[in-house]
């Protein structure tokens, strides 16, 4: 047994390191805002430039998440997807892909947001209006709210009949100029684009005219159902529409 | 061959559960996180609800193992640096592989820093992840700061964690003693030449 080993007179590094590391991580907190609009500025210049696509993993590297609360989605396509109308509507209505693309379309290309931070600029949307659906089927004086119904089986929405009626709400069909894939919530997904995009449910299958306003999935775990960008969620961002 | 006794059963139970917790958060990040694994999973809620948990666990082997004397020693041995630690290191920034010119007691240059690094890490990961998790504590705007610090040290602790798995694999002997308890006397006089067990 050595009576003095190397360690017991040595200096406290570990404890230096360890303290510095702490000190580093409330710093990165503090001075995060400008940090964070520095590296969004560069990866999302560097993403456009990035064949490999690795930079999309990095935080804030741009582009979409694919966020799903369900196990597993079904895929649907032209033959067996339909979109249902119904509630308290004087015409219950059920859609095919075919019938949704032969209504009138609309196209817009505005900001998405997401609540978690990300930010998609100039993304380009196209679908039938929802308050033309809505009139297609005939509202009926005592409503006052839709509900919103997902085939992963799980998700759900909800917008008052005020905000859904607005121009900027679309039952989009297509996004970025292509068919809604499935990841993106396709072949239907809501795009509700002056809030934030969790109020876009996607793989849309069901629309149910309410007369309250009943919260959906992201809502009873604590988010706000009126979401606009900006102005909710404790959030300051720009407003997308 | 003679072996020489280098952990005793707390310290191997507190590695052995901290890694699993740590192995636990790192596979539910990456299922929230690359969007290709949580298009396979899915189930986000739960897999939130586990990430929380085990992160929340984290630091609790440790700070059982301050039970134990051992571990305590151990604790002591990675926090205290003497002139043979900055050997190790500037040899280790040349690239000089020679046990010669890396000399160690108990733990290594690399393996105090590594400790002390990954444990205020650990603790920078616990304290922001609180802050995502029970938003009515702090202001908003905190929350996303919070994440942002989350994210890029979730990042570097999995490069950091993927050097020291990578480092356990090269040595079967290092990965032995931490799994049995004991190492053989050749391997201890020739990675840690000052450790007098």
């Amino acid at each position: 047994m050595n009576p003095e080993p190397p360690e017991e007179r040595g200096t406290p590094v570990g404890r230096r390191v360890f303290l510095g590391t702490l000190a580093l991580g409330a710093l990165g907190v503090v001075a995060a805002p400008p940090l964070q609009r520095g590296l969004e500025a560069f990866l999302g210049s560097a993403a456009g430039k990035d064949p490999t696509g690795l930079t999309g993993l990095l935080p804030n590297g741009g582009g979409f998440r694919y966020y799903s609360v369900a196990a597993s989605v079904p895929h649907r396509n032209a033959t067996n997807y339909r979109l249902t109308v119904d509630g308290l509507v004087d015409r219950p209505a059920t859609y095919t892909l075919d019938q949704l693309r032969a209504l009138p379309q609309t196209r817009m290309v505005k900001d998405v947001q997401c609540v978690t931070g990300w930010r998609v600029p100039d993304t380009a949307f196209e679908g039938v209006r929802l308050s033309d659906l809505l009139d297609a089927a005939g509202v009926r004086a005592e409503a006052g709210a839709l509900r919103f119904t997902c085939f992963d089986g799980t998700y759900t929405e909800s917008l008052t009949l005020d905000q859904a009626r607005r121009a900027d709400v679309l039952v989009a069909l297509r996004m970025q100029d292509k068919d809604l894939g499935h990841d993106h919530g396709g072949p239907v997904r809501l795009y509700v684009a002056p809030m934030y995009f969790y109020k876009s449910a996607k793989w849309l299958s069901g629309i149910t005219v309410t007369k309250d306003v009943k919260p959906g999935y992201w809502e009873d775990r604590g988010y706000d159902v009126d979401a606009w960008v900006g102005r909710s969620n404790g959030r300051d961002d720009e407003p997308t529409s | 061959m003679t072996r020489i006794p280098r952990f005793t059963r707390a310290e191997r139970w507190v590695h052995r559960t901290t890694a699993l917790l740590m192995g636990v958060c790192v596979l539910t990040a990456a299922f929230l996180y690359v969007p290709e694994l949580a298009e396979l999973v899915g189930r986000r809620e739960l897999v939130v609800r586990v990430h929380e948990i085990a992160g929340v666990l984290l630091p609790l082997p440790v700070l059982g193992g301050l039970a134990s004397r051992a571990f305590r020693a151990d604790l002591g041995h990675l926090n205290r640096f003497g002139p043979h630690d900055r050997r190790w290191l500037r040899a280790a920034l040349r690239r000089d592989r020679r046990p010669e010119s890396r000399p160690a007691a108990k733990f290594n240059a690399g393996q105090k820093v590594y400790a002390a690094w990954i444990a205020g890490a650990t603790l920078v990961m616990l304290g922001t992840g609180l802050m995502m998790w029970f938003t009515h504590l702090t202001p908003i705007m905190w929350r996303t700061s919070a994440t942002f610090v989350h994210d890029w040290l979730a990042l570097t602790i999995g490069v950091v964690l993927a050097g020291h798995i990578g480092m356990a694999l090269a040595d079967p002997e290092a990965r032995h003693g931490m799994r049995t308890g004991s190492v053989s006397r050749e391997w201890a006089e020739r990675e840690h030449s000052l450790w007098r067990p």
